[in-house]
């Protein structure tokens, strides 16, 4: 398999995270390559889902970095004490002008109107710090500020992810769960949907073909119609899956896919990853406590024991490696 | 539903009535403007018949079905915050009054100035977003009670500051003599003119500016942000991993839902032709909150239909509910210590003990409100049910329901 040649997608480096005086990971170094299975294990309380999260944008490190796609998307905040003066510096600059002027006319309109266009520019500036536009994220870059991407941006950027316990829209149907997955792939903004353009209406259409598609894909062909919470467990996973798909992601995150299915459900569930990377050359990382699913479709096994990395390689070093038995089984008695 | 059809032979009646439904569904926009058209053509009707000329005298019917036309309009935005986004807010009445006084600021002797209606009415409605927006800043990590209690604050803050601020707002006793809408030319017959005495025109206003914020409402609902906020509804996090920007589409939920009341407000204030800070205390929030959950949260024509119900209710039943009682000679009732003679009682000061009954007994019997949507009625219901389906053997997540 040509993995190993293929270029990074994914490539954090020396990631930890602190809470308060517990380290949930510890400096952990992890690669995926592109169009590979990688999964994640350790004992329960090991740190994978915080890593997880970190990867997905849900939490900061307390250090070291992700790189995605070839872009820094999250690391520790750096100088972000600039940033409360870049919400001051505009209103400030207008209140000493105003000052100014109001010294050369003596006029009180001019203070006011100064006043005024002060406090606008401030709050906008707020706005644009909660809202952050391309432009403002522009601004934080030229003036050497990192912030994480937050969930949203990654998957922007092509990451898709499903949740440990399964967490869908229950009270929507699955064609609007998998519509809501898809919502960076529209375009439609509320003024299309307003005037009903054709654009949005041809849109609409669309997605909804693309959404059949997908419910295809995972095995829920027909089953559009039904509320989600209503779907058994497995439709559940699978309809997890499907929605996580609609963003077309490059890389997946799979947070404990076969977690209480049968062995039936978990075997169609392994294929169904298998066939996401032949089919859709998705690269995927699994974490996952199902030896079977882990030794059978990862090309790459990274071990997590406290926080802190104690193996990686192919599904046959790790299986081999005393301190991974060691984690899982305990030490002999000496 | 095809077999319980199959059994019997076809109804036309049903036939005719899924038909219609049917095409409602696919053309929503011009559903609600022959409904608006048949209701707003049926409504004046019903003012003339029997019982209800009883009441009160037409003029009368007409101008509180105006009245009950803002409510809606209220209800309808807050149906967006409230019922589509999850967000609940308290403070709604805050926006009413933005629309309201930024109309009396532009058409009024107080300012001096005289702007023509329709163009007020983008202008109060984009001055109640702006507030909405502000407001939503920096409410965007809270939730449930939390935003309640401070959406409650601002929705307090707000007459209070167009109270004291005298100078800007002439205090308690508000802007008055605000303009009226003009027609833009002179029209040949009375009844088409904005005076004191014809509730014509502000009727038809009311319905037009109703139908174009539902055909508005439903579209949004509908589309790509629509279903963005009931994903914030139902998982907020998810929603995040899903790439909905939370951020954005919460501050857009506020913004239209808050742009509803401020066409509401404008309207309001050119029909009272008065504006004053007691006219957006928490009782209209509470009303119009106490609307839509007796209307059926997050649907819309439910909670249009809702808000009309009560609003009529509260300004022309109540108050003729005491001389109904004088009319069949109601006799009074001695309990000892205390009579109760109803023919004697003012009911409109006890509104908020009824809606307060009404709501307890709406959320004991029909938690899903009068007229719910298909998805909230299964909500509640499959809920309920779920316990008593697992002794049978069913899954418990329900697969067969």
């Amino acid at each position: 398999m040509p993995v190993s040649d293929s270029r990074l997608i994914l490539d954090a480096r020396g990631v930890t995270k602190r809470f308060g005086g517990l380290v949930a990971v510890r400096d952990v170094t992890f690669q995926i390559r592109e169009g590979a299975i990688v999964s994640l294990i350790g004992p329960n309380g090991a740190g994978k889902t915080t890593f997880f999260n970190v990867i997905a944008g849900l939490m900061d490190p307390s250090a070291g970095y992700v790189e995605f796609r070839g872009h820094r998307m999250i690391a520790r905040p750096i100088r972000a004490f600039l940033e409360p003066m870049i919400w001051f510096a505009p209103s400030t600059v207008v209140l000493v002008l105003g000052i100014i002027a109001f010294s050369a006319t003596r006029s009180q309109s001019v203070l006011a109107l100064d006043l005024l266009v002060a406090l606008a520019l401030l709050a906008g500036m707020f706005l644009a710090a909660i809202i952050r536009p391309a432009w403002y994220n522009r601004l934080l870059i030229r003036l050497g500020i990192f912030r994480s991407a937050r969930p949203n941006d990654m998957v922007v950027a092509g990451l898709g992810r499903t949740f440990q316990n399964i967490r869908l829209f229950p009270n929507m149907t699955a064609m609007e769960n998998v519509l809501v997955g898809m919502h960076t792939k529209l375009q439609a903004s509320p003024v299309d949907a307003f005037f009903s353009s054709r654009r949005q209406r041809r849109e609409e259409v669309d997605a909804r073909v693309r959404v059949r598609e997908l419910l295809d894909l995972v095995g829920l062909r027909g089953r559009d119609d039904i509320l989600a919470k209503n779907l058994p467990y497995g439709d559940q996973r699978r309809l997890e899956l499907a929605r996580a798909l609609g963003s077309n992601p490059v890389l997946l995150l799979l947070d404990e896919p076969t977690a209480g299915m049968n062995p039936r459900e978990t075997a169609d569930m392994t294929k169904l990853i298998s066939r996401l990377r032949s089919e859709l050359g998705l690269s995927v990382l699994l974490i996952e406590h199902d030896m079977r699913v882990v030794m059978g479709i990862s090309d790459r096994i990274t071990v997590l024991d406290h926080g802190e990395r104690i193996a990686e390689g192919t599904p046959e070093i790790v299986r081999s490696d005393p301190k991974v038995i060691e984690a899982y089984l305990g030490t002999p008695a000496a | 539903m095809t077999a319980s059809t199959r059994g019997r032979p076809a109804n036309p009646l049903r036939q005719g009535w899924s038909r219609i439904s049917e095409l409602a569904a696919a053309h929503h926009s011009v559903a609600i403007i022959v409904g608006m058209a048949i209701v707003g053509a049926l409504l004046p009707v019903l003012a003339r018949v029997p019982p209800f000329n009883q009441f009160q005298p037409f003029n009368a019917w007409l101008d509180g079905y105006s009245n009950a036309g803002t409510f809606v309009l209220l209800a309808v935005g807050l149906n967006i915050v409230v019922g589509l986004a999850g967000l609940l807010d308290l403070g709604y009445a805050a926006f009413f009054a933005f629309g309201a006084y930024a109309y009396a600021y532009g058409a009024s002797p107080f300012s001096g100035n005289d702007f023509p209606f329709l163009p007020m009415l983008i202008v109060g409605a984009v001055v109640a977003a702006t507030f909405g927006v502000l407001l939503g800043a920096p409410t965007l990590r809270l939730r449930g009670d939390y935003l309640a209690i401070v959406t409650l604050g601002f929705g307090e803050i707000v007459p209070i500051v167009f109270l004291n601020a005298e100078p800007y707002t002439n205090g308690t006793n508000g802007i008055g003599g605000v303009y009226k809408p003009a027609l833009p030319w002179s029209p040949p017959f009375d009844i088409v003119q904005f005076t004191l005495l014809n509730p014509w025109p502000f009727y038809v206003l009311v319905l037009l500016i109703v139908t174009f914020t539902l055909i508005f409402t439903y579209r949004l609902q509908d589309s790509r942000l629509g279903r963005a906020w009931m994903a914030i509804r139902e998982d907020e996090l998810a929603a995040a991993a899903n790439g909905i920007n939370t951020v954005t589409t919460k501050l857009l939920a506020f913004a239209l839902g808050a742009s509803t009341a401020g066409l509401a407000g404008v309207f309001n204030a050119s029909k009272l032709t008065v504006v004053s800070p007691d006219q957006f205390y928490f009782q209209v929030s509470f009303t119009v909150l106490t609307m839509i959950v007796l209307g059926g949260q997050g649907n819309i024509w439910g909670v249009a239909l809702g808000a009309f119900i009560i609003s009529i209710l509260q300004q022309t039943f109540l108050k003729q509910l005491n001389q109904f009682f004088q009319a069949i000679n109601f006799p009074a009732i001695n309990l000892g210590p205390v009579t109760i003679d109803l023919q004697h009682v003012n009911f409109t000061e006890y509104q908020f003990l009824l809606f307060g009954l009404a709501l307890v007994l709406m959320m004991l019997l029909r938690p899903e409100g009068l007229f719910p949507s298909g998805r909230r009625r299964r909500e509640l219901h499959t809920a309920e049910e779920g316990p008593e389906a697992s002794p049978t053997g069913l899954d418990a997540s329900g697969e067969l329901v």
